[in-house]
């Protein structure tokens, strides 16, 4: 199964808003995965096949062997759906 | 849990920065008794520390801390900003509305992640929040949407 984290400063806010939103979508697009949310520095040293997360905390993830993209506005499910479609095949 | 309740939300209210800002929604969280003095030490720390990342939208912050900084009880206020203010974010920058999350490690902080997510995830709402010239207003608009 695919494993995905949302990430946030702290894990315990806006990375659980996302990891709402990004199911609802992996939910509508009927794709399996094991969402979990988390903050950034308990990331660096966890497995995924791909990190979601803010701009600004995407640079301290360079370099992590999942593949790391952005959302910009986490209210915005068009933007989450098409980096979603984007970015995971 | 108290989720945007009227002695928790204010509109039209003048800051100078995002620091204040955050200290703002804190500060009605704290007159509450909802969380400490110590929680916004905390939530500026954060701002400090990790940046803005927690402007999620366009006009939209929701300034947070860990539930161990002070929280005694799972909630979330709202400060309206008379005048947009910058917290430094590259795309969601100016920010007017500020939600303070008053994070706890109960199923209480579940339920008002999904309805602040549920309020916020329609931009109706989030006009009508920008709007909104009065706390009535606000009532009136959190009523519509459950």
């Amino acid at each position: 199964m695919l494993k995905i984290l949302t990430v946030c400063g702290l894990g315990q806010g806006t990375s659980l808003i996302l990891k709402m939103n990004v199911e609802q979508v992996l939910n509508e697009k009927g794709i399996q995965a094991d969402v979990e949310h988390t903050d950034v520095s308990a990331a660096s040293s966890m497995q995924a096949d791909y990190i979601i997360t803010s701009n600004e905390l995407s640079e301290s993830l360079v370099g992590h062997s999942a593949k790391v993209f952005i959302v910009n506005n986490y209210f915005d499910m068009d933007e989450i759906k098409s980096a979603i479609e984007e970015n995971i095949n | 849990m108290k989720f945007l309740d009227s002695s928790i939300v204010k509109v039209g209210v003048e800051v100078g920065d995002a620091e204040e800002a955050i200290h703002a929604a804190g500060q009605l969280l704290v007159q509450e008794g909802l969380a400490e003095e110590s929680y916004i030490e905390a939530m500026k720390n954060a701002y400090r520390k990790n940046g803005p990342y927690f402007v999620l939208a366009p006009h939209i912050a929701i300034p947070h801390a860990r539930p161990e900084d002070g929280v005694n009880e799972a909630s979330v206020s709202l400060i309206q900003l008379k005048e947009p203010v910058v917290f430094g974010h590259a795309m969601n920058d100016p920010v007017r509305l500020v939600f303070g999350l008053g994070a706890s490690s109960s199923d209480e902080h579940l339920i008002l992640l999904q309805k602040l997510t549920g309020l916020l995830n329609n931009p109706d709402n989030v006009n009508k929040l920008l709007e909104a010239t009065k706390e009535e207003e606000i009532k009136t608009i959190l009523e519509m949407g459950n």
